[in-house]
């Protein structure tokens, strides 16, 4: 029985005008609305973890107490950690563009489960909300990862955050159900396995690894509150338990959780890079099995938190050698999308800039990461600034370029209008640049023995971290402007039309911005996507009816 | 019988399905990854029993003589029927036995609660002996290092264990409600079934509980 597609072509109300007020947009199970809800939440979030990155940066201009006590500095890049890992950067592509763009990429009308699509979206405010509160009137100053013995003996009261972040991740495996459920059973006819785009094939690896590292995740946080309350001795010594089994279950959460926070990126990167380059992808499955690749090795690598953390030496030699797999495996979609732009057709617009700036800084992140998994030189660069620069390398040099590539690619087809693309370029530059001013300074810190989470350092230190103040102020003014000139083409750009930058992907075939229920009539997809050889052989209307 | 005329509304965002068949299909799939992440759920605290096993392996092997091995035998008896039942209850539905399903789902809540009550019976017994999780631990018959772990773990293992015997329990109770209230038949019948997955499931992990804390 087919859906009830037999309205003709006629271009009704957008998914925007379906239905109006508040109340619609609450109670909504339209995947675009609540990716667009996402959005909105998510970008609050990264404005307050930014907030805190500046202020961070501000204390550290000068040795010694520059704006903030001690204390203060540890809630604050608590607040900065928690904030931009928990709240933004794990939901943040799959949550806002993947709920957006997956059935469409697919040609479904919705995900397999819309009202638990909306169910995860509030169970993430709810956690967001129970998190920051407990943040702030807890003053927690554990750091993100929320390390035992600290964890559990610390004065300040971290069980609101435990239970915001245990609250946080029910959301993102209910939305990792969803979205490989829906990848199961609702793509079109036509959409083979090996004709599902790069974007849907990251979401969908990145799903697996949401539903498979998360629950691990919960049942640690809940040990470490039960520690708490019960002095419960798993992770205490004095009782006979072992701390480091706390970073053992921890990180085999969260080291996958860097591949849920990377290869959504890496989807977006596959989608912009075909689009702008005019050229069908190098090598489709290359990217593929470098993804479900990387979605398994991901799981085999946490120890490598744990060099000189008391692990046996073979077990940290084993560690090391699978934690160099994932370069290998980051490496061929490197290769990958330069074959893809090699003699290609390139279109330097906003999201290809950053586009080469991901490639860029993942590079630099990737090398780097192939150093610190070195057993020998990790012992010298462990707990430093070298760490930090690397880990920012991928998740702001990565995932955030990813983020602002897939914010400006598929502007349009969320809202049906363009921003201004000269000041876009600029700003685009401007971020690049500043991210490196930042960040290089960082690892040449880190090399000379700065610690990571110190208030304070030697004056010889001073110009580095100078250095590196100003690399983030230009950041976070490069942010400002994206923010106003995205507003102001929210109510005042140009009317894009259906696909402004003549993709050939399978998202671009229905309106922008597209209607309630995604397609006119049923999508065709004989062609797999980007294949620009044969433009507008996919389509949307069926000819025959 | 009499349910199989009656198609249930289905809202137009659902039409993407289709046909009522495969929609069954997304919510079966969708049910098998959630019992996986039940699976890892629980997999941290086998882990943690693992670790602390091969530390303690001594206390391991002398703690089932502090245990109630005949009430943990006789809850593994009462859970394992009543996932028989519901699978009978399964079985039932779906050869449009409508009635027989919903007494079959009432009797297996029956046997969830008995295996609360005989749970409550074993904790108190653990209480009175002072055997209580982490810094409360206080059982002078068993005062071995490591003895304090082992029944934090059990305290943590059978709780998070029976947890989800109440929700289940809850899940059954509902479904038995609908059941007679004619809500499923032979032609729909997904979430009998969905339920009774996860019945399947708290039933599988107590297996492993049992002989983990009480047989070895």
């Amino acid at each position: 029985m087919a859906p009830s597609h037999a309205e003709p072509t006629v271009a009704g109300p957008s998914y925007l005008d379906a239905e109006r007020g508040l109340w619609s947009w609450l109670t909504t199970r339209d995947h675009k609305r609540i990716g667009v809800m996402f959005l909105a939440v998510l970008l609050l979030m990264f404005l307050l973890g930014g907030i805190f990155a500046l202020a961070l940066r501000v204390e550290l201009l000068t040795p010694g107490e520059t704006v903030m006590g001690r204390l203060a500095y540890n809630r604050a890049f608590t607040v900065h950690g928690v904030v931009m890992v928990w709240l933004f950067l794990i939901p943040s592509i799959p949550t806002a563009f993947g709920n957006f763009l997956l059935p469409l990429m697919i040609g479904a009308r919705d995900v397999a489960f819309p009202r638990l699509n909306l169910a995860s979206f509030y169970l993430y405010v709810l956690g967001a909300v129970m998190t920051l509160w407990g943040v702030f009137q807890g003053g927690v100053d554990t750091g993100w990862t929320f390390y035992t013995p600290y964890s559990t003996v610390t004065g300040r009261d971290v069980m609101p955050v435990l239970l915001g972040v245990f609250v946080v991740g029910f959301s993102t495996i209910l939305t990792g159900i969803n979205f490989i459920t829906t990848v199961h059973t609702l793509r079109a006819p036509g959409v083979t396995w090996m004709k599902v785009p790069l974007f849907v094939w990251a979401i969908y690896g990145t799903s697996i690894i949401q539903v498979l590292a998360t629950p691990v995740l919960g049942m640690v946080l809940m040990l470490v509150a039960l520690e708490r309350v019960a002095g419960a001795g798993l992770f205490d010594s004095s009782r006979g338990g072992d701390p480091l089994l706390f970073q053992h279950l921890f990180w085999f959460y969260s080291h996958p959780a860097v591949y849920i926070m990377v290869l959504p990126g890496m989807g977006v990167i596959s989608e912009a890079v075909c689009a702008f380059s005019r050229k069908r992808p190098f090598s489709y499955r290359v990217i593929v099995w470098s993804t479900v690749g990387i979605s398994f090795v991901g799981f085999l690598t946490w120890g490598h938190h744990m060099f000189v953390s008391g692990q046996s030496t073979f077990g940290a030699g084993a560690f090391s050698l699978l934690s160099m797999l994932v370069a290998i495996f980051t490496a061929m979609k490197i290769f990958t999308w330069l074959g893809t732009m090699y003699r290609g057709s390139l279109w330097v617009s906003t999201p290809f800039t950053y586009v080469l700036g991901f490639i860029f800084l993942l590079f630099f992140g990737g090398m780097s990461g192939v150093a610190v998994a070195v057993t020998s030189a990790d012992l010298h660069w462990h707990d430093t600034y070298f760490v930090v620069a690397h880990f920012h390398f991928i998740m702001v040099g990565a995932s955030l370029m990813a983020f602002l590539a897939a914010l400006h690619y598929w502007f349009p087809k969320m809202c049906g209008r363009m921003y201004p693309e000269g000041m876009g370029i600029g700003t685009a530059v401007l971020i690049i640049f500043g991210f490196i001013a930042t960040f290089l300074p960082q690892f040449l810190l880190g090399n000379l023995g700065m610690p990571r989470r110190y208030a304070d350092y030697p004056e010889a230190f001073q110009p580095l971290h100078v250095a590196s103040t100003a690399g983030a102020s230009l950041l976070g003014f490069g942010f400002l402007i994206v923010a106003i000139y995205l507003g102001w083409s929210l109510r005042h750009g140009r009317a894009a039309g259906r696909n402004p930058w003549g993709s050939e992907g399978y998202e671009w075939l229905s309106d922008s911005p597209p209607p309630e229920f995604n397609f006119h009539a049923p999508p065709r997809f004989p062609r797999p996507p980007h294949d620009y050889a044969n433009p507008g052989a996919n389509t949307e209307v069926e000819h025959a009816a | 019988m009499r349910h199989e005329a009656s198609p249930r509304p289905v809202e137009p965002r659902a039409l993407h399905f289709g046909d009522e068949a495969s929609r069954q299909d997304a919510a079966h799939l969708g049910m098998w990854i959630f019992l996986a992440t039940e699976v890892l759920l629980f997999s941290v605290l086998f882990t943690a029993y693992a670790l602390y096993r091969l530390t303690y392996p001594g206390v391991f092997q002398q703690a089932p003589a502090h245990m109630d091995v005949f009430l943990g035998t006789l809850n593994t008896f009462v859970l394992v029927v009543s996932s028989i039942l519901v699978a009978l209850a399964v079985d039932a539905i779906r050869n449009g036995r409508d009635f027989a399903a919903a007494a079959l789902l009432a009797l297996s809540v029956l046997l969830g609660i008995a295996f609360l009550f005989i749970k409550a019976a074993e904790y108190t017994k653990h209480v009175h002996d002072g055997a209580l999780p982490g810094a409360w631990y206080a059982y002078e018959a068993f005062a071995l290092p490591g003895a304090n772990l082992y029944f934090t773990l059990y305290w943590v293992m059978t709780g998070v264990h029976a947890v989800h015997v109440l929700v289940g329990v809850g899940v059954l109770v509902t479904l038995a409600l609908r059941t007679l209230a004619g809500e499923f038949g032979a032609r729909f019948h997904t979430p009998v079934e969905l339920g009774g997955m996860y019945w399947h499931l708290v039933d599988v992990v107590w297996l492993f509980l049992w002989p983990l804390l009480y047989l070895t």
